[in-house]
Order: structure tokens, then C-alpha cells, then sequence
């Protein structure tokens, strides 16, 4: 009833450009960001930080990062769990390296040199498509495991071939090693996510999204109103690289604490990024929230249904749970492939109409 | 070569200026591999007229106006453009000096609003680099909405007021052919290339679209070359014309001359065009 546009008319293209046109998304958007920075800190506990909020922020981080790629400017990615990687091992390199410097630069440079790694691995995608990029990009993942593997100098030499988050403070708050508290490692994480989200929301609005899409929609029409397809894909995997290793550094300093890059971001973690973004949406940045979301909880929601609660064998829920990944990775590929987050849109559309369909 | 402006220009019966030569095509022959499609055809474009290109499908009239966009590099012969050889050039870098076009089969971005279709007009003017516009506040939001009002403009202009939101996907052939017009007009260039802008529209759709260029030509001043297999609309458009058949040129002038041309009756008005 109140979910209306009417009454709400645009006075100026400002208005009309805002990324919330109605009121009530505006004022629901303005509530989450206040409730998550004012309210959830005081009461999260170790179990729902690290079983929920710390990986839905950060594999909503690594979501927006492939977006940018994959559903804006229409390069696929099998690489992301490999640029995850050098996010987490340039993020490594530098707190070893660097210890007086604040670790929230560290993330910003681990997220810059992926970027660069990211163009680097990008440059095929100037002469190929579609499912030859994709096997390009799945090769760099393997080389770069491989690599951060191979090479000790990557892991410090340490015996195990791990690496290990040392302790790390913002404004004299633990943030990373074991000593943090469930509460800093949720606000770092959010705060990554909220500037992730506002810059990629804002370049995918403005031209530079534009050139994404361009090129991924029809690129010899892009070309000639002026786009330049190298610039514009080297854009994308720059900032989608950046955002990646952001997702990555984050993911091992401040969530695992200690990593293996085979094991931590192996070629499961690329697709699981990528079915985050498909059953999202792609070409959305609420898709990417909501992918996310959705493969984040589904698991836990599983495992206390039907382990907790029907008393399944964890092996049985396991493997129902790749079920039901598989086949709604199946149904929004062929039904609806701008994911939840165009279930969600027409849900808004038929609301905003209610009660008269007309 | 020297431009003077007065020696080249001259009015035309119905008032308007027409200027001196902006595109100039020298002695162009494309090939595709055995495939001659261009055989050394020069012709130019003057400033401020509609210049049509006509003759029978596949008489090379879309290669001609890709090597004018850049698409295709003519094996032989030179694009001079305001006077200066043109250099081996990406369309990009050609829609960078100042040439829009639309295209014989619509070239649209299908999951773009056809506000965005429209805003992607404006690249070449807006000069914010990727770091103000992931900041947005400021220096971006400005030329965002700067150039979202020259839009809107061409928006009225064209009359797609209604369609602003709507996904291009889901138009109509007939608004499709409109919004690739608006897009390209939204750069104001200085030369728009139109290929067969009509083609599969109805009468009505066609009067509209003669209206809008002729109003383009008119009150923007945009020089425009336009490919029209409708005889009708190129003789009450264009102020010039070349024909063309199976790659060569047959025949350039206004209007009344080529139709009044032997070799252009024979090859193409002579045989029937629905
Ligand atoms: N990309 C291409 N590759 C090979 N042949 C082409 C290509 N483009 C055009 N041609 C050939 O060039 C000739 C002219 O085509 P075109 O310029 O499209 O004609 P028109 O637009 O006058 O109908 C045709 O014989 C066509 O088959
Ligand atoms: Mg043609």
C-alpha cells in the first residue's frame, strides 16, 4: 500500500539518478546500515560471526568483484579463488614485511596488487570470449595455486607451507591473529563491504558502467560510440581484481587466520563465487549481496534443519545440500537469468501496483 | 589543400549553408579476399548536407560506410577528414574526432535502460577518470548530470519520453531504430552516419524519421550521410547523391541529375525495388 512512487515525484535528474528511487527502499537501506554498524556489534558472538557474518561480507566482497567482471562488462572468470589468493598472500607479505604500517592499507595494497596480477591475466580476454576466456582464466588459477605453492619465498619458508595471520591492530583494536574479538572482526568486515559496495555502485551508474556493459552487450556498437574495448576490459579486471583480493585478504588475515592456497582457494572457491553472482543476479549489486547471502546460509540453514533438527547423517545433508545448489544454479540459468535479485525486482513491481494490477 | 569557407560554401534554395568539404574519399578499393566490394570510388561529404548513398544491395554501400567509421581498412585509397589524411584509425578513435553512426541491423545494448543506451553517447564528453567516478560525490555526479540533461534534450527531440526506463530488449523494431538515432545524436557529431535508417518501417514511421533528420540537419547543423533504399525519401532528403552498383560509382549529384542520369536509370531505377 505505502510502497509507492506517487506522491514521490523526481524534481531534478538528482533525484531521479538516486540509487534507491522510492522512499521506502531509501529509509529500509539508511535502517540495515545503521542497525549493522549501531545495533549487531553488541551482540554477536563467535559462532555467528564466523559461521555467518565475516563469510557472507567477505564472499559478498569477492560477489561484487566478479560482477563487475563477469556480469557488467561480460568477461567469465574462473579465476577468482587464484586472485583471492594474491590478495591473501600479498596481504601476508606485507604485515610480515611491513609491521608498522596499518593493516588497513595492507588490504588496500593486497587488493591493488591483484589488481595488477588481474590486468596482467586479463590481457587474453582482448582476443578471446566466452568459453575459451573462461579456460584461460581457469589456467590462471591453477598456475597461481601452483605458484604460491611452489614457490617458498610466498609462505616465508615456514615448514608447513601455511601462512600465518600475525596480530594486527586498528586504533588499538585486535583486528587479526586469534586474540580478536568476535566483534572487531565483524566491523572490519563490514566496514570493506560498505566501501566495496558504494564504489562498485557507483562506477557501475555511471560511464564507466556504461563501457562495461557496452562491450558486454554488443562490443562492435560500444567501439564505435567511443569505447575503447582495451581500456574497458582492462578497467573491469582491474577493479574486479581489486575487489577480489580485497575479498582474499580479508578472507585469510582476518576469517581464517591461517591459510593454504590450494586448500583455501582452490578452484571450489572460484565456482563458488561464481554460483554466488548466477543465483544472484548478474549485472546486480544487490544480486551480489544476495548470492552471497543465500550460499552462505543455506548450509548452515541445512545443517540445523536437517542435521540438528531431523537428525540426518551430516554426510547425507552434505551432499543434499550440492542438490540444491545444482539444481538452482540449473533453474536461474534457464528460467531466470538475473537471479534472485530479479525475483526480487518484480516482487517490488507487482508490490508498487497492489491492490490494482493495472 | 586550404579551406576558405566562402569560396567552397554556398545556399541552398531552401535557405540553408552549406560548407566545405569535412569528408573527403579518395580512390577507395576494399576487397575481401577475392570479393571486390569497393572499386575505387571517391566522393566527399560537405559540411551541413545530407548526403545519400544509394544503389542495389550489395552494391557496397554498408563496406563504404565502415571504412568511413573505421571498421574496414580500405586496401587502396585515403579518407581525408577536415582537410588531413586520416591515419589508420580503431573506430573508437574516429568516434573520438567527432563521427556517430547507427547501423543496417540495429546495434543496441539490449540490457541497458535506453536512458543508459542514450547516456553512452556522451563519452566523449565527459572527461571524469575511474577514481572520481567511484568516489561519484563531487566532480562526477556534476558531468552526470550535465550531460543527462543534452540527453534528455535529445530524448524530446525524438520523442522517446515515455520509453526513458524501459530495458531496450523489450522495444519495438520501429522505437529500436529511434533510441540507435538518439544514442548517436546524443555525441553531436559532426558527421552522422545513418544506414538505411527506414528499412522496415512502416509509412508513418518513415514520415517521422524523414522529419527528424531533417530537423537534425536543420537545427543542429549536423552533416549527415545517410545509405536509403526508399527513392522517395533520398530525393526529398538529400541534398546530394551518390549511386552506387556492384562497387562501383555510376553516378554523384543532386537529386535531379542522377535521376536523370542514363547509366543510373539502367542500373538501378531501371529495375524494380520493393
Ligand atoms: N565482412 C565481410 N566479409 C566478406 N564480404 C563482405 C563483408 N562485408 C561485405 N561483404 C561483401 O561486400 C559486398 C557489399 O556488401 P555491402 O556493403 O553490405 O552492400 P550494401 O550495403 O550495398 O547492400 C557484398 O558482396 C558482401 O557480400
Ligand atoms: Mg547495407
Amino acid at each position: 500500500m505505502f510502497y509507492r512512487e506517487a506522491g514521490d515525484f523526481k524534481t531534478s535528474y538528482r533525484d531521479d539518478n538516486q540509487t534507491f528511487p522510492i522512499r521506502l527502499d531509501r529509509a529500509g537501506y539508511w535502517v540495515a546500515i545503521a542497525v549493522a554498524f549501531g545495533i549487531v556489534p553488541f551482540f554477536v558472538n563467535d559462532y555467528w560471526v564466523n559461521a555467518i557474518f565475516a563469510p557472507f561480507f567477505i564472499y559478498a566482497i569477492a560477489a561484487l568483484g566478479l560482477n563487475i567482471l563477469t556480469g557488467y562488462a561480460g568477461q567469465v572468470s574462473l579465476g577468482t579463488g587464484g586472485f583471492m589468493a594474491v590478495g591473501a598472500y600479498a596481504v601476508y607479505k606485507l604485515m610480515v614485511a611491513f609491521p608498522e604500517i596499518n593493516i588497513i592499507f595492507h588490504v588496500l595494497m593486497a587488493g591493488g596488487i591483484t589488481a595488477v596480477v588481474g590486468v596482467l591475466f586479463g590481457l587474453p580476454s582482448l582476443r578471446i570470449k566466452g568459453f575459451y576466456l573462461a579456460v584461460a582464466t581457469l589456467a590462471s588459477q591453477f598456475f597461481l595455486i601452483w605458484l604460491f605453492n611452489k614457490v617458498p619465498w610466498f609462505y616465508n619458508y615456514s615448514a608447513s607451507g601455511q601462512i600465518n595471520a600475525p596480530e594486527r591492530s586498528v586504533f588499538g583494536i585486535i583486528v587479526t591473529g586469534p586474540n580478536t574479538e568476535a566483534w572487531a572482526k565483524y566491523l572490519i568486515c563490514l566496514v570493506f563491504l560498505v566501501g566495496v559496495a558504494w564504489m562498485a555502485r557507483n562506477l557501475t551508474r555511471g560511464m564507466t558502467g556504461r563501457k562495461w556493459m557496452g562491450i558486454r552487450d554488443m562490443d562492435i556498437a560500444a567501439e564505435i560510440i567511443g569505447v575503447n574495448p582495451l581500456m574497458a576490459k582492462m578497467t573491469a579486471f582491474a577493479v574486479s581484481s581489486f575487489f577480489v583480493g580485497v575479498a582474499g585478504a580479508l578472507f585469510f588475515a582476518v576469517y581464517l587466520g591461517a591459510a593454504e592456497a590450494g586448500e583455501s582457494f582452490g578452484i571450489s572457491k572460484s565456482f563458488l563465487i561464481l554460483f554466488m553472482i548466477i543465483i544472484g543476479g548478474l549485472g546486480s549489486i544487490f544480486g551480489s549481496f544476495a548470492g552471497a547471502a543465500f550460499m552462505v546460509l543455506m548450509p548452515v540453514f541445512l545443517k540445523n534443519v536437517l542435521v540438528g533438527g531431523m537428525g540426518w547423517p551430516t554426510d547425507l545433508a552434505a551432499h543434499f545440500e550440492f542438490m540444491i545448489v545444482g539444481g538452482l544454479i540449473v533453474f536461474f540459468l534457464i528460467v531466470e537469468p538475473h537471479g534472485l535479485a530479479q525475483l526480487w525486482r518484480l516482487t517490488k513491481e507487482k508490490l508498487r501496483l497492489w491492490p490494482f494490477p493495472h | 589543400m586550404s579551406l576558405d569557407m566562402n569560396a567552397n560554401s554556398y545556399v541552398t534554395e531552401d535557405g540553408r549553408t552549406i560548407g566545405p568539404v569535412v569528408m573527403d574519399l579518395k580512390n577507395i578499393t576494399l576487397r575481401f579476399g577475392g570479393v571486390v566490394a569497393i572499386k575505387d570510388i571517391s566522393f566527399n561529404i560537405r559540411e551541413g548536407e545530407i548526403r545519400a548513398i544509394i544503389g542495389p544491395n550489395g552494391a557496397g554501400k554498408s563496406s563504404m560506410l565502415n571504412v568511413i567509421s573505421g571498421f574496414y581498412k580500405p586496401q587502396e585509397g585515403e579518407v581525408w577528414f577536415r582537410g588531413a589524411k586520416r591515419p589508420p584509425m580503431r573506430p573508437y578513435q574516429v568516434a573520438q574526432q567527432g563521427l556517430a553512426r547507427t547501423f543496417q541491423n540495429i546495434a543496441l545494448f539490449d540490457g541497458m535502460t535506453v536512458l543508459d543506451n542514450i547516456m553512452t553517447g556522451r563519452l566523449n564528453h565527459m572527461k571524469t577518470n575511474l577514481l572520481q567516478q567511484a568516489m561519484w560525490w563531487g566532480k562526477a555526479e556534476k558531468e552526470e548530470l550535465a550531460n543527462r540533461e543534452v540527453c534528455e534534450k535529445v530524448i524530446d527531440f525524438l520523442e522517446i519520453q515515455h520509453i526513458r526506463k524501459t530495458p531496450v530488449g523489450r522495444l519495438p523494431y520501429g522505437l529500436k531504430k529511434r533510441v540507435e538515432l538518439a544514442r548517436a545524436l546524443a555525441a553531436e557529431p559532426s558527421l552522422l552516419l545513418l544506414d538505411e535508417p527506414m528499412a522496415g518501417m512502416n509509412v508513418e514511421e518513415k514520415e517521422d524519421m524523414s522529419r527528424f533528420i531533417l530537423d537534425m540537419n536543420d537545427e543542429f547543423g549536423t552533416t549527415i550521410a545517410l545509405i536509403e533504399h526508399d527513392m522517395g525519401v533520398v530525393m526529398d532528403l538529400s541534398d546530394r547523391v551518390v549511386v552506387m552498383d556492384y562497387g562501383k560509382k555510376i553516378g554523384d549529384g543532386t537529386p535531379d541529375e542522377v535521376r536523370n542520369n542514363q547509366d543510373v536509370i539502367d542500373a538501378y531505377l531501371g529495375v524494380s525495388h520493393d
